[in-house]
C-alpha cells in the first residue's frame, strides 16, 4: 500500500510517506503551511521516488485543531486527491497525537483556546493502533470527561498549557503526562491503513475538517 | 490556453474556465447570502468553512459544464487577495495543490484586477488605456489603467465604499443584505423629489479648504439618511421607496460627478465600470449618458459579473499566466493588498 499522509491540525505540520512498511516525514513548524505543504509533499514524493498518481490514497488529520489551518490541509488534499484521481481518508488529530506517545492509554487534550481543550481518551490495540474509548469533545480543562480505570498518560497541547488544572482533575487515574507531543503526520498514515485496506476511502470532496466547535457567531439580536 | 478561475474572498464560491480562443466555457457561482443572513453581515468563519465545502463540487459541475477533461486545463488561477484570510486560503490550497497535480502552472489574482478586467469578458471588448472606475462593496476608486497591471489610482474614498453605504442604508430601511439590489429595486417605486440628500465633496467652488478632488466620501451621507429616518419615526412603503431613491441618486450623482471630473482631468477616451454597484441601471444610464456628452465610450461587465464571480479570475489569470507569470507552489494569500501594488507583467 502507498498512502500519503498529512496533518495540519496545529502549529506544527507534518506530511508523511508510506510506501509498505517505510515511512518518510517532514516536519513543517511556525504556522507556515501555506507556504510549506506543497514543497514538502513534492520533496518527500521525490525521496520516495514516486508520483502522485501511484499512491493508494491521501489521509489527513481532519482535527479537531486550529480551524485555518485544518482547511489548508482540507484544500490541499482535495486538490491533489481529486487531481490525482485518488480517494481520501479522513484521521482524528487527536488519535494521530496519542499514537505519537509509547503509552497504552491515553488522554488527549489540544489546546482549542477560549479556556478550553479538544480532548479524547485513546486505548492501544494489539496492532499497536489508537482507538477512541468514547466521544471526542471540546470543553474546560475542569470538565474533561474522566477516563475509567488509571493508568492513563496526558498528551498534548492542552496539556502542556493546563497540566496544573488537568492533573488535578484526572487525579490518581493518571499515571503521568508527557510534554509537548502533537498529532504528526506519521501517526495519521498508521491510523488511515485498516480503512484503506477496508475498502473505507472516500471521494475528494470527502475531505472535510471536523471542527468540535461550531458555535463560532451570534445571531443578530440575540 | 485555458484556464481554471477560482474565487473565494469573501461569501461567494465562484468557479469557471475561460479559453483563449473560445472565451468562456463555463461558470458558476454558489452564493452564501442565505447563510449569513441572520447574522446581519458576513461572518469569516462561516464564510471560510462553506467555502471548503462548496469549492470542490462546483469546480466539478464547472468542468463537465465546458465538457472538459483535466488534461484540457493549462493554468489555474485563484483569489490571492484582498479579501478574508480565511476564505482566500481556502481557495489558494485549493488551486494550487490542483495545479500541483496536474503540472500546470498557479497564479494568485488580485480581486480588483479581476474586477477591473470583468468587462474584457463581453463582446468588444475596451482595450487598453482606459479610465476605470472601481464601485464594490470593500472599494469605490478611479484609476488610470495603461495596462494589465498598471494602475494608477487617482481617486478613493477617504471613509465607507459605495457598495458599504447601499448595505448600510439597506438596512437602515429594513431591506435586508445585500442592500444595492434591495434598494434599486425599492427605488423603482419611489418618486423624486420628495428627500434630497447631500452630495459629498462634490462642491468645487468651495469658498474654505481644497478643492474636494477626486476623492469620494459616503459616510456623511448614511449619516443623512439616518438623521432622515430617524425624524420621521415609523416607515410606511412608500417612504421606503422614496428615501431609497433619493439615496441611489445621490451615489448616483456623486460617482458621475467624479467620472466627469476624471474624465477632463485624464483626457480618457474610454472609461470601464466595475464592481458589485455597476449592476445598478440607474448608475449604468447616467454614465452612458455621461460617455455620449463627452464622447467617451463606456463599458461594463454584464451584471451577472459586477458581483464577485470566477469568470473574472480565471481571464485575469490568461492575462496574467499567457504574459509568463506564475505562482511557486509556496503560496500565500493577502488579505489588504494594494491594487497599486500590482506590476506589468516584465
Ligand atoms: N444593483 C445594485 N445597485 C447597487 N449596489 C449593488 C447592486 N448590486 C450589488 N451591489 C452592491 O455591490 C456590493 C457587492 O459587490 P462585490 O461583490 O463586488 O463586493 P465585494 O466583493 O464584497 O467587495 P470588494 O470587491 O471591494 O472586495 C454590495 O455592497 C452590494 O450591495
Ligand atoms: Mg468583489
Amino acid at each position: 500500500m502507498k498512502l500519503l499522509a498529512l496533518d495540519t491540525s496545529t502549529d506544527i505540520c507534518s506530511v508523511a510517506l508510506m510506501i509498505g512498511s517505510n515511512m518518510r516525514e517532514r516536519d513543517i513548524s511556525g504556522m507556515r503551511h501555506a507556504e510549506s505543504i506543497l514543497p514538502s509533499v513534492q520533496a518527500l514524493l521525490a525521496e520516495g521516488g514516486i508520483t502522485l498518481g501511484k499512491l493508494d490514497a491521501i489521509a489527513f488529520g481532519r482535527g479537531p485543531g486550529s480551524f485555518t489551518s485544518l482547511r489548508i490541509g482540507a484544500a490541499v488534499v482535495q486538490g491533489l486527491a481529486f487531481g490525482a484521481d485518488i480517494p481520501v481518508l479522513p484521521v482524528s488529530s487527536l488519535a494521530a497525537l496519542a499514537q505519537s506517545t509509547d503509552a497504552e492509554r491515553v488522554l488527549t487534550a489540544l489546546d482549542a483556546r477560549m479556556g478550553q481543550v479538544y480532548t479524547a481518551s485513546f486505548l492501544r490495540g494489539e496492532d499497536g493502533l489508537m482507538r477512541s474509548i468514547g466521544a471526542e469533545t471540546v470543553c474546560a480543562p475542569d470538565d474533561v470527561p474522566l477516563p475509567d480505570g488509571t493508568d492513563w498518560t496526558g498528551a498534548g497541547s492542552g496539556w502542556d498549557k493546563y497540566s496544573d488544572l488537568l492533573c488535578q482533575r484526572i487525579g490518581a487515574r493518571l499515571k503521568e503526562w508527557l510534554p509537548a507531543l502533537f498529532p504528526r503526520a506519521r501517526g495519521v498514515a498508521a491510523l488511515a491503513m485498516p480503512g484503506l485496506a477496508a475498502g473505507e476511502a472516500l471521494a475528494p470532496e470527502q475531505a472535510l475538517p471536523v471542527y468540535l466547535r461550531d458555535d463560532v457567531a451570534r445571531k443578530a439580536g440575540r | 490556453m485555458r484556464v481554471l478561475g477560482i474565487e473565494t474572498s469573501c461569501d461567494d464560491t465562484g468557479v469557471a474556465i475561460f479559453d483563449s480562443e473560445l472565451g468562456l466555457l463555463a461558470h458558476r457561482l454558489y452564493s452564501q447570502t442565505a447563510l449569513h443572513a441572520d447574522y446581519g453581515g458576513v461572518v469569516p468563519e462561516l464564510a471560510s468553512r462553506d467555502h471548503v465545502r462548496k469549492a470542490l463540487p462546483l469546480l466539478r459541475t464547472v468542468m463537465t459544464d465546458a465538457g472538459c477533461a483535466p488534461a484540457d486545463i493549462n493554468g489555474i488561477a485563484y483569489t490571492a487577495g484582498p479579501g478574508l484570510a480565511g476564505a482566500l486560503l481556502v481557495g489558494a490550497a485549493l488551486g494550487q495543490s490542483l495545479a500541483f497535480a496536474w503540472g500546470i502552472p498557479a497564479v494568485g489574482i488580485h480581486h480588483m484586477e479581476g474586477h477591473l478586467l470583468s468587462p474584457m469578458l463581453e463582446p468588444d471588448p475596451p482595450p487598453f488605456p482606459f479610465l476605470a472606475l472601481l464601485v464594490s462593496g470593500g472599494h469605490t476608486l478611479l484609476a488610470n489603467v495603461k495596462g494589465l497591471g498598471q494602475y494608477r489610482i487617482v481617486g478613493e474614498s477617504i471613509d465607507d465604499a459605495a457598495g458599504e453605504a447601499f448595505d448600510k442604508t439597506a438596512k437602515l430601511l429594513g431591506l435586508g443584505y445585500p442592500g444595492g439590489p434591495a434598494i434599486a429595486t425599492a427605488a423603482l417605486k419611489g418618486s423624486a423629489g420628495r428627500f434630497r440628500f447631500p452630495r459629498p465633496m462634490t462642491d468645487r467652488h468651495r469658498t474654505h479648504g481644497a478643492a474636494p478632488g477626486l476623492d469620494f466620501s459616503f459616510s456623511g451621507l448614511k449619516t443623512a439618511v439616518a438623521t432622515e429616518v430617524a425624524r420621521l419615526g415609523s416607515l410606511d412603503s412608500q417612504t421606503i421607496a422614496d428615501v431609497a431613491l433619493a439615496f441611489e441618486q445621490a451615489v448616483v450623482d456623486v460617482l458621475a460627478i467624479k467620472c466627469e471630473w476624471a474624465i477632463e482631468a485624464t483626457g480618457a477616451e474610454r472609461l470601464v465600470v466595475a464592481g458589485g454597484v455597476s449592476a445598478n441601471q440607474s448608475l449604468r444610464a447616467r454614465l452612458n449618458e455621461l460617455g455620449k456628452r463627452f464622447r467617451v465610450r463606456v463599458y461594463f461587465p454584464r451584471p451577472a459579473f459586477s458581483t464577485d464571480n470566477g469568470a473574472m479570475i480565471a481571464y485575469a489569470g490568461l492575462l496574467r499566466l499567457q504574459a509568463g507569470v506564475s505562482e511557486p507552489a509556496s503560496f500565500n494569500v493577502h488579505a489588504r493588498w494594494a491594487i497599486e501594488d500590482l506590476t506589468a507583467p516584465s
